[in-house]
């Protein structure tokens, strides 16, 4: 008993002085190490370990994916500006959880929501603006201002929310179109490449489209308004890039109703909304045609092909609906530490350096919003990528001037790739020109008008009480009176059994 | 130092206060307020005559009722053999009906996917019906467990005295041994028909696109409505507490009338 005793005073003792302890090293710690609390979409940053046989060997050097780009940028630092930091990373699903998150009292210094998202925190005066420096281009170590594409630059300069242009609080990260992954032996690319596609009865129980309400949206006032939208008057009005974005945007009730009985109809025409089985089902060939975004139909594509099974992708000619996300810092993390706006702004720098781009673009399919600016590599990368070899056939011109140098006749950032490309990952991952003129953008909405897209939404996936029929009503009715006598019967009969 | 019996009852209850009790109490403040955090009824009528909330819980009414009907149709018979078999490697036989709760959930209903798949070609023809058959496979275990429990423990003499006093297999069959195995089945019935009316995991990967219980709070907490899914679970709660008290009353009576066949 003693003996226990003992031991028992001597463990609370050292538990004490462990908890006693344990503050005052991290503490101590704490002084010199930056803390830099970073959320991202889950699978979207290079966590390197790459195999022996994916060195990317351009010829100004072999990129390699060693350890994960967190890691990279943790060293880095230190060697940079001589001081350390520590990044605690972690993830969410959709930019709703990372709000809710945000919401519950979840604090991040860093962040990476969709440009809709971004607006919502801005207006809601949650996001920290960029420093000065961030946006000083003589600086050799600010990647993310001498690099970032003139096309990406271009629409964050004209947004704005509030007055506040997107580029003052915001640096892309990743963007891409939406549009249809389909299979070309059964899916005739003219079928595809409209958002007709949905109500198409050819394929009827064949297609599966996003689950989520944005999206969903987005495609139905497309296809309600595809007459409109693809005709002369309206492709060559002056100013079609801005009226196509207030055509696409539009969220009055008249169309919301409409597009409820658009969503409605096409519901039954539909294989199923798919939150993340879209990508599966047409890889194994369930489905011939998937309401995708371009990264993940990159990824899908060249899945695909490691069983030489080809898929391609098609941006409905009507529009398609270009997103982005992009890095934001937030006030309730920061908190006015200078110190750690620089570590956060550095990260952002870190992952926007040319050759740390490509790992990312190789890693998750996603295109990245970086061109590289003076630095070559990454247009060499999509060379090395895409580029057709000698001895193709059939090989087209296909430029990307509108990205890498912001004018569309660049004659230096003109690829020349094999034909099927038009259709395929490189079609995915740097949109044409013509595509990129019908690209329009999904702002947020206030409050009342998520209200009612969102209350549009849950009567397309709810049973509608009041469409069960009468007779349903009277048979319910029926049987529940037949059980109750049935029951009423048998407890007489037994009463009479036992009296 | 002694620890009395109630000091073990400590980390349960620190347990319980934390995270049965604490979130219990969130529920109900959200439930009950709007967004400014006064109190409101606004929840609770809202639920009561919208036409989409109400047509979910009978949609979901629906799914549960088939699955529990379902199961138990395959599971009364199967824990009936073996509770009354003499099989010598019944414990094997019990063991491979139990085995599959072993494998993560998501993983058995994707490889039922793929046969669903080979059988019905297409799907998205009878969401309804893989529904169900996804739910009564997620389930089966838990409905043979207390059915086969409750047969087991039968007394067999009980059979064998209705039989002396006449009966023939049948009648003996429907006024001893299904009577006295009641509670098995009610125990099973609650536990599968409750969750089967949330399990929206079940309903998502097998294509079915309209939504139950579980779904419909998950949407109005992506539309940052936490009011309205607050009052959604808690009205669902209370759903669940009726039934169980239901069901208990019931077990008792059934328990009492067993004692009077003796």
């Amino acid at each position: 008993m003693m003996n226990t005793k003992r031991m028992l005073s001597a463990a609370l003792l050292l538990c004490l002085l462990g908890t006693l302890l344990c503050p005052a090293f991290s503490l101590a710690a704490k002084e010199e190490t930056i803390t830099l609390r970073i959320c991202n979409w889950e699978e979207y940053i290079d966590q390197g370990d790459w195999g022996e046989d994916e060195v990317i060997d351009l010829e100004s050097g072999d990129i390699f994916g060693e350890n994960s780009l967190v890691d990279d940028f943790e060293t880095w630092y230190e060697e940079t500006y001589g001081k350390k930091v520590h990044v605690e990373y972690s993830t969410f699903g959709t930019n709703e959880d990372l709000y809710n998150m945000l919401t519950i009292g979840d604090v991040y210094d860093l962040v990476c929501p969709s440009e809709y998202m971004i607006m919502k925190l801005m207006a809601e005066d949650k996001v920290q603006p960029l420093s000065e420096d961030f946006f000083d281009g003589e600086n050799e170590n600010n990647y993310y201002i001498r690099g970032v594409s003139p096309y990406i630059r271009n629409i964050f300069e004209t947004h704005d929310i509030g007055g506040v242009t997107w580029d003052k609080c915001a640096a892309g990260y990743m963007w891409g179109v939406t549009g249809f992954l389909y299979n070309p032996e059964v899916l005739e690319e003219e079928n595809a490449a409209t958002w007709n596609l949905l109500e198409n009865r050819d394929y009827n129980r064949q297609i599966t489209m996003k689950d989520n309400v944005r999206d969903a949206y987005f495609a139905a006032v497309g296809a309600l308004k595809s007459e409109k939208l693809t005709s002369e008057d309206f492709t060559s009005r002056e100013d079609y890039v801005l009226a196509l974005q207030d055509e696409m945007n539009d969220v009055s009730q008249e169309t919301v109703d409409a597009a409820q009985e658009y969503l409605q109809k096409i519901r039954d025409n539909l294989y199923s909304f798919e939150t993340d089985s879209g990508k599966a089902d047409m890889i194994t060939g369930k489905v011939v045609a998937n309401y995708q975004w371009s990264g993940d139909a990159v990824y899908a594509m060249d899945t695909a092909e490691e069983d030489d099974y080809i898929l391609n992708f098609a941006v409905p000619q009507e529009c398609t609906n270009i997103y982005f996300d992009g890095w934001i810092m937030l006030k309730s993390g920061i908190n006015g530490n200078a110190e750690k706006q620089q570590a956060a702004e550095a990260f952002i720098n870190f992952i926007s350096r040319p050759d740390n781009v490509i790992r990312n673009m190789y890693y998750i399919g996603y295109t990245s919003a970086i061109s590289g600016g003076e630095d070559e590599r990454i247009f060499e990368y999509l060379d090395w990528n895409y580029g057709a070899e000698e001895d193709e056939e059939e090989v087209v011109d296909y430029p990307v001037g509108y990205f890498f140098a912001g004018e569309e006749d660049n004659e230096d950032y003109v690829l020349s790739v094999p034909e099927e490309q038009l259709h395929r990952q490189l079609s995915a991952q740097y949109p044409s020109q013509e595509v990129i003129r019908r690209a329009s953008i999904m702002v947020y909405f206030n409050e009342e008008q998520s209200e009612r897209i969102n209350r549009m939404w849950i009567r397309i996936r709810c049973f509608n009480i009041q469409s069960v029929p009468v007779w349903v009503w009277i048979a319910i009715g029926a049987v529940i009176i037949l059980g109750v006598l049935f029951g009423y019967q048998r407890k007489l009969s037994k009463q009479r059994q036992y009296s | 130092m002694r620890f009395s019996r109630k000091t073990l009852g400590i980390p349960y209850a620190v347990f319980l206060l934390l995270f049965v009790v604490a979130p219990l109490l969130v529920l109900f403040y959200y439930a009950f307020t709007n967004g400014q955090g006064v109190f409101t009824l606004k929840n609770l009528t809202d639920f009561f005559t919208d036409p989409n909330t109400l047509g979910t819980l009978a949609y979901s009414f629906a799914v549960s009722l088939a699955t529990t009907v379902l199961c138990l149709l395959i599971a009364y018979p199967v824990a009936y053999i073996l509770a009354t078999s003499k099989l010598k490697a019944k414990s094997v036989i019990i063991m491979i009906f139990i085995l599959p709760m072993w494998i993560n959930f998501s993983l058995r209903v994707t490889a039922l996917k793929e046969i669903l798949t080979i059988i019905e070609g297409n799907l998205a023809f009878y969401p309804f019906l893989n529904s169900v058959l996804g739910m009564t496979y997620d389930f089966l275990p838990f409905m043979i467990l207390p059915i086969y429990n409750s047969i087991v423990k039968l007394d067999i003499s009980l059979n064998e005295a209705a039989r002396d006093l006449g009966a023939n297999g049948r009648m003996a069959f429907l006024r001893v041994t299904l009577p006295l195995s009641l509670p098995g089945i009610i125990s099973g019935v609650s536990m599968v028909f409750l969750p089967a009316m949330t399990n929206y995991v079940v309903l998502d990967m097998l294509y079915n696109s309209t939504y139950i219980m579980g779904s419909l709070i998950g949407s109005y907490f992506n539309a940052y409505n936490w009011h309205g899914g607050s009052m959604i679970a808690l009205v669902l709660l209370g759903i669940i507490c009726v039934f169980s008290l239901i069901t208990n009353g019931k077990e008792d009576e059934e328990a009492k009338t067993g004692g009077a066949l003796l």
